[in-house]
């Protein structure tokens, strides 16, 4: 029981202090769920897996919009990293990436940090390239993390 | 004959290869890798001195929600278990030690706290999902994972059960 209210303490702690830690977020918008994507932009492992396998078809540009820790442990193989989606530099990061690019190009996003209805990156990312006007975003749903989603699976890792 | 020889190590190496890609699931049952750290307060934090004590292992980071909800208890478990020798150590798998400043002094966390990088994540398996919490104990071997949102009871049933072997 203790316990339960020591995590609940935790959480109301949690929501305090993403609200206080920065100014800049607090003006802004706070990072958005991954919830908020729509199912049909949505892109399954599997089919990512298979995608890269194939000699056919428009290979995607495909950026890792989570920490950069994580991608230098592994990460998905000729994907490159664009900066967290929930910090304004990332997103600065991921404008930069994308600025030469035609809005047509096919780019699969993906961070795999946190379960996907917890990652803050992957929403904020999704709707940064939305409103640059790119039309062939895709992004990687990730139920669980990038580890047990991916990499246990035995898909192809670069590290 | 050949042809189901090839086939035989085939389906007996396949299995092999994916075990040896789930990552930290694999420490379970072995001696958890050594590291020396310096954590945010500038004292040296040598996980082989260890030895005698349970720890409580926790990676975790800024942006992941649930490793925040789960610092507090695991402060409470130190001040509550301390005296039996428990000791938590928590690294953090952000990019910048800024915000792991800020958040460990906004939620009071008085445990040593020291900044991860991808070499250690690489060494414990590979930390691509958070919050990670690993039971060492007073040997130094691994014996609990639990990754993700995870019921705090189960978490501190083993840890007592840990502590309660001497």
């Amino acid at each position: 029981m203790r316990i339960r209210s020591i995590a609940t303490m935790g959480s109301v702690a949690v929501i305090t202090f993403v609200l206080i830690q920065s100014p800049a977020r607090a003006q802004s918008a706070l990072p958005l769920a991954a919830t908020t994507i729509p199912s049909t932009q949505l892109i399954q492992p599997e089919e990512l897996k298979t995608m890269l396998n194939s000699t056919r078809g428009v290979q995607p540009l495909i950026l890792q919009v989570g920490s950069r820790i994580m991608f230098d442990q592994a990460h998905i193989p000729n994907s490159e990293y664009a900066g967290p989606g929930s910090r304004e530099d990332g997103l600065s990061l991921l404008r930069n990436r994308v600025k030469t690019l035609a809005k047509s190009r096919f780019i699969v996003l993906y961070c795999g940090c946190c379960p996907w209805n917890r990652c803050p990156n992957v929403g904020g990312a999704y709707k940064t390239l939305n409103d640059l006007g790119f039309t062939n975003v895709k992004v990687l749903y990730i139920a669980d993390n990038f580890g047990n989603d991916w990499v246990s699976k035995g898909y192809p890792v670069a590290h | 004959m050949l042809r189901w020889g090839f086939t035989f190590l085939l389906l007996t190496l396949v299995p092999q290869a994916g075990a040896q890609t789930s990552g930290t699931q694999s420490l379970v049952g072995r001696r958890a890798p050594e590291f020396v750290r310096r954590d945010l307060t500038g004292h040296n934090l040598d996980l082989a001195r260890l030895h005698g004590k349970v720890v409580l292992l926790n990676f975790w980071a800024t942006w992941c929600t649930p490793c925040q909800v789960e610092m507090p208890m695991f402060a409470h478990w130190q001040k509550q278990y301390g005296p039996q020798q428990l000791a938590v150590i928590g690294i953090s798998m952000d990019d910048d030690s800024e915000p792991v400043r800020r958040m460990i002094h906004a939620q009071r966390i008085d445990y040593p706290v020291a900044m991860g990088d991808a070499t250690l994540g690489q060494r414990y398996g590979g930390v691509l999902g958070l919050p990670l919490t690993l039971l060492i104990d007073r040997n130094g071997i691994v014996r609990a994972k639990f990754q993700g949102e995870t019921d705090p009871d189960k978490i501190e049933a083993s840890l007592r059960s840990l502590l309660a072997t001497h």
